[in-house]
């Protein structure tokens, strides 16, 4: 929570003390256009963040929806609900960073519209579900890494690295749980 | 877990696969083995906010080759992306999967995709479930 607090800040000096390590080498000059450049580029940070809060409210939705199915055995939907913690854990952080960057966290849509865009009317069973569990959080893991270069404030690109690993551990746990092997090419989420 | 489990949804997958290599052999023009690993990259990279026939975080893909930029009616676009104009060109995809923010500054969508290999693939894909092509205009 306190990597949290800090990111939520959008303190452009961390960014600029990086910045200034990079052109400490050219010396007075090239330290001041380094500057200039950063405080010319746009923070996109909130729209990032409101974006990865969208997928954060599918992936509880999906869950929570989901686990009232009966169609997960107890195992199963104890670490379904585990992974949902995790998700309305990061919703929480990702919340508190808009309002506190003075935005409106959006919202989620309702379970009738989450229900419609997965089409979770159709799943039959218990692999159906673990399959669509798998393909959300493997695509989470990858958009978390890929937005990181869109992000000005380097807490906020760090917390999205830590949120990438959290939901590349369920995917991993879902994979084995459904016995698919491990790609063997690296950079699994790149 | 269950090995029942593990069958299912390996055979459901195999299912998957032999359906999709169907389709893709039906259309012409694209390469039905960069269309498959274009759909393998959209699997990675793309679905937490897009499915081909739903719109979710970003809006439905399907036929978006052809297609005039911003105009999916159910989905809410950006100021920015409604402001582009035009229509989606492979050439152009391409251009935006390399840096939303430098062809529409403000847009919703951040993912960027570095390497032009994949994004060619990705391209292929897309072009896969579009128009002219055939198979996804019948819904
Ligand atoms: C983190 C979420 C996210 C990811 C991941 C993502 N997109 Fe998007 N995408 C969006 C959003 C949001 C929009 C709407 C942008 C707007 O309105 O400014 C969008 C819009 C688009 C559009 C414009 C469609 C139209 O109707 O004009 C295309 C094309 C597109 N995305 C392709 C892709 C492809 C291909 C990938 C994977 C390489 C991808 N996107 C990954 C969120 C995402």
């Amino acid at each position: 929570m306190g990597l949290i607090q800090r990111g939520a800040v959008g303190d452009r000096r961390n960014f600029l003390a990086g910045a200034g390590v990079v052109t400490l080498g050219i010396g007075a000059i090239g330290m001041t256009t380094a500057r200039a450049d950063a405080a010319d580029r746009p923070s996109n940070d909130v729209g990032v963040i409101q974006t990865a809060l969208a997928i954060e409210h599918e992936g509880i939705a999906a869950y929570r929806i989901a686990g009232k199915s009966g169609l997960l055995s107890a195992s199963t939907l104890k670490v379904a609900l585990t992974f949902m913690g995790h998700h309305q854990q990061h919703r929480d952080s990702l919340a508190k960073l808009v309002t506190q960057m003075g935005g409106h966290p959006v919202q989620p849509k309702t379970d009738a519209d989450y229900i419609a865009d997965l089409k979770l009317g159709t799943l039959k069973s218990e692999s159906d579900i673990v399959a669509l569990a798998t393909t959300l959080e493997r695509g989470a893991a990858s958009a978390y890494i890929g937005q990181i270069n869109a992000l000005k404030d380097p807490q906020i690109a760090r917390l999205f690295g830590s949120i990438s690993a959290d939901e590349a551990v369920h995917w991993t746990t879902l994979n084995n749980a459904a016995g698919t092997p491990i790609p063997a090419a690296a950079y699994l989420f790149a | 877990m269950r090995p029942s489990l593990s069958l299912a949804l390996r055979l459901s997958t195999a299912a998957t696969a032999g359906v999709l290599a169907l389709v893709i052999a039906a259309r012409p023009g694209i390469a039905a083995d960069d269309a498959a690993a274009g759909q393998a990259l959209f699997k990675t990279k793309c679905t937490a906010c897009h499915s081909v026939d739903a719109d979710r975080i970003g809006p439905r893909l399907q036929n978006v080759v052809g297609r005039p930029v911003a105009s999916v009616p159910t989905y809410s676009y950006s100021p920015a992306l409604k402001k582009l104009g035009g229509g989606w060109t492979p050439a152009r995809l391409d251009q935006w999967l390399s840096g939303t923010q430098k062809m529409a500054p403000g847009s919703k969508m951040f993912l960027q995709v570095d390497d032009p290999a994949q994004r060619r693939l990705i391209v292929a894909y897309l072009q896969s479930v579009s128009e002219p092509s055939g198979l996804a205009a019948k819904k």
